[in-house]
């Protein structure tokens, strides 16, 4: 105490503290609580019997988790990667160029981010067996195909948005020096735009990858019974018996996920701070 | 072959939808000269640059460079190259990279890519920062590395877009003697837009002045200043009186023009060619009139050298003093209430003091000052 607090101070407030506490305890109890239990030393989730990481070890043990994990981190990165492109080229496209149904195109850009993926999950579920079925007998991991391709639909309206939110800061003057120097339309985007996109480019695909990876409707839909993935295994463990190893498997996913968001907001985080030095 | 024209724009014209940004421009620029094009914002200068750059296509007439026709050549086919208003330093990059990356475009090779990078930073004394980021450098820094990055391509013509605006007042002074210092070095032809008349002056050999699209004269400073071609280009360039007046006597070796407000009609030593009875303009610069005490008592008008006893003289008062240093600028209202401006250098630490708000004075000039404007 002692130290007056200034307006905009809030947090100096007793009630705005507990207010916020309030606001953590009632969004991340949860979670901690999951946490936690993971590494309880029973096979019942509601009572507490001491400290072990066996619901860990037992994890690795188990075959076709490991093989639902791989299929998600392939999942994940080859959507990404096609999101990426796509993403990236549609950005480019809507920012550099003037065409017919330039504004149409803008607006169904955002429509896989607001369309329940519920309902999203029923149209690819509708387009992948009546429409373009894929075959499943196909080797791993094409066989992973339509998840793939489900995913890379829409998150690559997410690296869109970013990417294209990034371009707004670019400076067209490069592009007229770049092109003054000698440089042509490749060469330019290559050399300017390009590494002025990175931050956008890596945000977007971390983000991309974290909502492959969690994916659970969409993928429910998509996926047959040799293309589990880890969330829709753990699904699977949750209806058989809700054991420690299921909070064991959230763990690592959430821990995963917070890791990549984290990374992806530092980068955005970084760059932000650069451009107002 | 200097002295020879190195750039023909033949009939330019500019639309945007019915916009006219350049109208029918024809102009030559000579090899090795500093060239400005000069006007106030929206007068088409930029566009006119833009144009040489290839940034932009004429909509109408040719534009020449080395007597070959780049109408239609894009921007980096060109023999020019350009240094942008806000310097354009690509972010990512050294300075070195900056520097060499037109020439890592033309494919000339690494070992000889670093001399000439190196070179050039010289040039414009920037040794030893080719490893700094553009964000390490200060603005005067940045606009430096423009130059050196346009300079190393060795263009026939640097085009330089406003480049002294982003700068503060005492480094773009300096900047202005180093521009013109690096020209006579590097011996290539300089072209440069500026709504900047100062700059114009101090750096051009030759400047084409420009309102609404129109040229309206190109000519070295000096005949800018002395002898304006227009009203605009009168009232443009530096500060002056326009006063309105009647041509009575027109003779070979003098003139005389009677304006409303002063008794005896103006006197020129030269003649104007034009019938009696025309109006004109007279433009007369504020340092050319002189300032003298009047005394109520003998009112004896003062004798301004070449004209004759009683001409261009008159009686005022004066209503605004602006000290400004080097100069005191004094507003004199004349008896029928309109204001001359007159400029008196300081040239003691006293003068300013000698005359003072209120005072009664008599105004003169020399009959070769007022310059006469047809238009």
């Amino acid at each position: 105490m002692g130290t007056p607090s200034g307006p905009l101070d809030y947090l100096a407030r007793w009630p705005l503290r507990l207010w916020l506490a309030g606001v953590g305890l009632f969004l991340y109890a949860p979670l901690l609580i999951l946490i936690v239990f993971s590494f309880n030393d029973s096979r019942r989730t509601t009572a507490w019997r001491g400290f072990t990481t066996r619901w860990y070890a037992s994890l690795f043990e188990d075959g076709e988790l490991l093989a639902a994990f791989g299929n998600s981190l392939v999942i994940a990165l080859v959507s990404t990667l096609i999101a990426l492109a796509v993403g990236t080229a549609t950005a480019l496209l809507l920012w550099r160029f003037r065409f017919a149904g330039k504004a149409a195109l803008e607006a169904v850009l955002g429509l896989p981010i607001v369309v329940p993926e519920i309902a999203l999950g029923v149209a690819f579920l509708v387009f992948f067996t009546a429409v373009v079925p894929w075959p499943a007998e196909l080797p791993w991991p094409l066989n992973l195909g339509a998840i793939i391709l489900a995913h890379a639909t829409f998150s690559f309206s997410f690296v869109a948005l970013v990417v294209r939110a990034r371009l707004a800061s670019f400076d067209m003057a490069l592009i007229e020096a770049a092109r003054d120097l000698g440089a042509g339309e490749w060469l330019i985007l290559r050399d300017i735009i390009l590494p002025h996109l990175v931050p956008g480019l890596v945000a977007g695909a971390l983000l991309a990858f974290t909502l492959s990876l969690d994916d659970f409707v969409i993928t429910f839909f998509t996926s047959g019974p040799d293309t589990i993935t880890f969330p829709v295994k753990v699904y699977a463990m949750v209806r058989f018996s809700v054991t420690p190893a299921v909070n064991a498997a959230s763990t690592l996913l959430i821990l995963l996920t917070a890791l990549l968001t984290a990374l992806a907001l530092w980068l955005q985080g970084a760059d932000l701070g650069k451009e107002a030095a | 072959m200097k002295g020879d024209a190195i750039i023909c724009f033949d009939g330019v014209t500019k639309r945007y939808g019915k916009v006219l940004a350049v109208d029918n421009v024809s102009l030559e620029v000579r090899e090795g000269e500093f060239f400005a094009l000069l006007g106030p914002s929206g007068c088409g200068k930029t566009t006119l640059l833009r144009m040489l750059a290839g940034f932009e296509v004429p909509s109408e007439g040719r534009i020449l460079i080395d007597g070959q026709d780049v109408t239609a050549v894009p921007p980096n086919r060109r023999p020019v190259n350009m240094v942008f208003q806000n310097y354009a330093v690509f972010p990512h990059m050294s300075v070195a990279d900056n520097v060499g990356y037109g020439l890592k475009v033309d494919g000339v090779g690494a070992a000889e890519r670093a001399a000439r990078v190196a070179e050039a930073l010289a040039l414009v004394k920037l040794d030893n920062f080719g490893d700094r980021r553009p964000d390490q450098l200060s603005g005067g820094q940045r606009q430096r590395v423009a130059l050196a990055r346009a300079l190393v391509k060795r263009p026939r013509v640097l085009l330089l877009d406003e480049p002294l605006s982003a700068l503060d007042a005492k480094l773009r002074e300096a900047m202005r003697t180093e521009l013109c210092q690096l020209q006579a070095k590097v011996g290539i032809t300089f072209v440069m837009v500026t709504h900047d008349q100062d700059e114009a002056l101090a750096l051009a050999d030759r400047c084409a002045v420009m309102q609404r699209g129109l040229l309206q004269q190109v000519a070295s400073p000096s005949d800018l200043y002395e002898f304006p071609a227009s009203r605009f280009v009168a009232d443009f360039i530096g500060s002056v009186n326009l006063l309105e007046g009647r041509l009575v006597v027109d003779e070979p070796d003098h003139a005389e023009i009677a304006v409303a407000g002063i008794a005896e009609p103006l006197f020129l030593d030269h003649g104007v060619t034009g019938a009696a009875g025309t109006s004109l303009w007279v433009a007369l610069r504020p340092e050319k009139i002189e300032l003298h005490k009047y005394d109520p008592a003998s009112p004896a008008p003062p004798h301004p050298g070449d004209a004759p006893p009683g001409r261009n003289v008159v009686a005022g008062t004066i209503r605004h003093v602006a000290y400004l240093g080097s100069e005191s600028l004094y507003e004199v209202e004349l008896g029928d209430g309109q204001r001359l401006k007159a400029l008196r250098s300081n040239l003691t630490r006293w003068d300013q003091e000698d005359f003072a708000l209120g005072e009664a004075v008599w105004l003169a000039w020399h009959a070769c000052s007022p310059a006469v404007l047809l238009t």
